[in-house]
């Protein structure tokens, strides 16, 4: 398949079963809301040594938050029920209790509830509060710049985490270059993050490594500096590869997501140095969930 | 279907026990067994059909017509469905209630809501003393729902409260909130003397300047991010605290009562 004289490769994503949750964080402006979620969201793009991989959704109107202020939505994702609600809890304590005029409500249901605010209430050293209202339970915790409001709990649901795409251009300027066109277009996709810098990681990895203590290693295979070395997947004029990977709440939102990532990819073309779309493929081994990527773009 | 009525034909000397005459009581009867059902009036017992005039056959929703203050225990354990009271309650409207609603068009005596668990009771007239409390000698009042009042409210209302809302449009009498230990209540109106009487928790929430006791503490003034939360989920309410120009976030905050745990709050209005 060639579009745009950007060639898609007939493979596909392998992706994995993740846990997911979303929380909404407001402030008394959008600016403090983002500084609160980038704190939040900070440090997580690989659940590899971050603990979790989470990520800015999108902003929120001050008429789509529980408390009618500007707010973020955030999302995470993390291999189990427990470490996930670990790392929301240890994240909402450090990046959102201590950032000012923030506040902080579930943003999903689910029939599996994970602490919030539950267990941060402790920091009020039995000044805190709690208040039932339409049957959600938040707790008022006294800080130092007034009180830190949050709901108790948010919802658990099962996600799919590591659908990816490559981008292999002609240079480094121009696979970045595509791969920020992908992201501006793919953050208007609901439900689902891209959690590397930027939302683009230019160090995709393989399964294992000559080493036994690790378990992902670079991927040579796709190395424009190793094409003499190893059993490349690069041609000659390919310089760079750079790579997104996606996380979503169900694979038809990472298939969304990438399909409209893939199309800004095109839409630069061959004229601007884009040769080919491929993606992760590790023959099975890394997870159920696979993105062929010529189906996504048929 | 219409509504199970049950239209009052005199009124009796003595007060009725009506507990019996709840939509989870008489669900699945035919109208012959509801008319068979007797009722305590005093000492003795009474058949429903010896007072009531029947007609109707929605267990789930049932209409008391020519009501007044001597029917007590209405709704009483109510676990679904909506009662609707024409006329005046006694006492002990929707004690122990665990669901559904119960409007009245007047007045309602004493232990309104008393142990109320959950659902919604919707005054159009006034109170009595303990609306919300705990019975005698129990030390949980009432633990959810939502208790309206358009009218005022009498003495002691929210004694020994553990949760859920008690919205009072008028005024309250002495002792309002009294014993509480969590939950909220709201008034509009005037609040009578020693508001927040032993207060362990909760919050009473003030439209007017109260006289509080010297157990209660100024804490200053403050914009409360949970306020907006509060007053949206009154929004569907068929009251004043459904208006958005009731609505507030600024507050003075008064906490007690520092003769108790002290953890309660007074939030006024300012």
């Amino acid at each position: 398949m060639i579009i745009n004289g950007v060639s898609i490769d007939a493979t596909f994503a392998e992706a994995f079963p993740m846990k997911a949750t979303r929380a909404i964080i407001t402030a008394q402006n959008e600016k403090w809301a983002l500084i609160s979620a980038q704190a939040m969201t900070g440090f997580a793009t690989s659940v590899i040594a971050c603990g979790c991989e989470a990520g800015i959704e999108r902003i929120l109107d001050s008429s789509e938050t529980p408390d009618g202020r500007p707010g973020v939505a955030v999302l995470l994702f993390a291999m189990g029920g427990k470490s996930l609600a670990k790392q929301l809890e240890t994240r909402a304590g450090q990046c959102v209790l201590t950032s000012p005029t923030a506040a902080l409500f579930a943003g999903i249901e689910g029939d599996k509830r994970i602490p919030l605010g539950k267990n941060l209430r402790y920091f009020g050293d039995g000044f805190q509060v709690a208040k039932l209202i339409d049957g959600k339970r938040y707790w008022r915790i006294p800080v130092m710049d007034g009180e830190f409001l949050t709901e108790a709990t948010t919802g658990r649901v099962e996600a799919v985490g590591g659908g990816n795409f490559l981008v292999l251009a002609e240079s480094q300027p121009q696979a970045l270059a595509a791969c920020e066109a992908a992201i501006e277009a793919m953050r208007r996709i609901p439900n689902v993050i891209m959690p590397f810098p930027g939302g683009v990681v230019r160090s995709g990895s393989k399964v294992g490594s000559k080493y036994a203590a690790l378990g992902a290693s670079t991927n040579d295979s796709f190395c424009p500096t190793l094409k003499g070395m190893c059993n490349t997947e690069l041609s000659m004029e390919v310089e760079s590869v750079m790579e997104i990977v996606i996380d979503g709440l169900s694979k038809e939102d990472i298939d969304q997501a990438m399909r409209v990532g893939m199309q800004a990819v095109c839409d630069l073309g061959a004229e601007n140095g884009i040769r080919r779309i491929s993606a992760g493929n590790y023959g099975g081994k890394l997870g159920p969930f696979h993105f062929h990527l010529q189906e996504i773009m048929a | 279907m219409s509504a199970l009525t049950f239209t009052l034909t005199h009124r009796p000397d003595q007060r009725v026990d009506m507990s019996p005459l709840s939509c989870h009581l008489l669900e699945g009867m035919a109208p012959a067994e509801i008319a068979a059902i007797e009722l305590y009036m005093g000492r003795r017992k009474v058949r429903v059909d010896a007072l009531f005039k029947i007609s109707g056959s929605d267990t789930q929703h049932i209409v008391i017509e020519n009501s007044f203050s001597k029917l007590d225990f209405i709704g009483k354990g109510l676990t679904a469905g909506q009662i609707t009271v024409q006329g005046s309650a006694g006492a002990y409207l929707g004690m122990a209630m665990q669901d559904g609603v119960i409007e009245v068009t007047r007045d309602i005596g004493i232990f309104a809501a008393c142990e109320m668990k959950n659902g919604y009771l919707r005054i159009h007239g006034n109170a009595g003393d303990f609306l919300g409390a705990a019975l005698p000698g129990n030390r949980m009042g009432m633990k959810g729902g939502t208790v309206l009042v358009k009218g005022n409210a009498g003495e002691r209302a929210g004694d020994h409260m553990r949760r859920g809302n008690i919205l009072i449009e008028g005024d309250a009498g002495d002792y309002c909130g009294s014993r509480m230990t969590a939950g909220t209540i709201a008034v509009m109106g005037q609040t009578g003397r020693y508001p927040g009487y032993a207060m362990r928790r909760g919050t009473l929430l003030l439209w007017r300047q109260p006289r509080l006791s010297a157990s209660f503490n100024d804490c200053g003034a403050h914009t409360l991010a949970f306020l907006p939360l509060l007053f949206a989920s009154f929004r569907k309410l068929d009251s004043r605290f459904a208006e958005s120009s009731a609505a507030f976030k600024r507050v003075r905050r008064y906490c007690g009562d520092m003769s108790e745990l002290g953890r309660g709050e007074v939030l006024v209005k300012i």
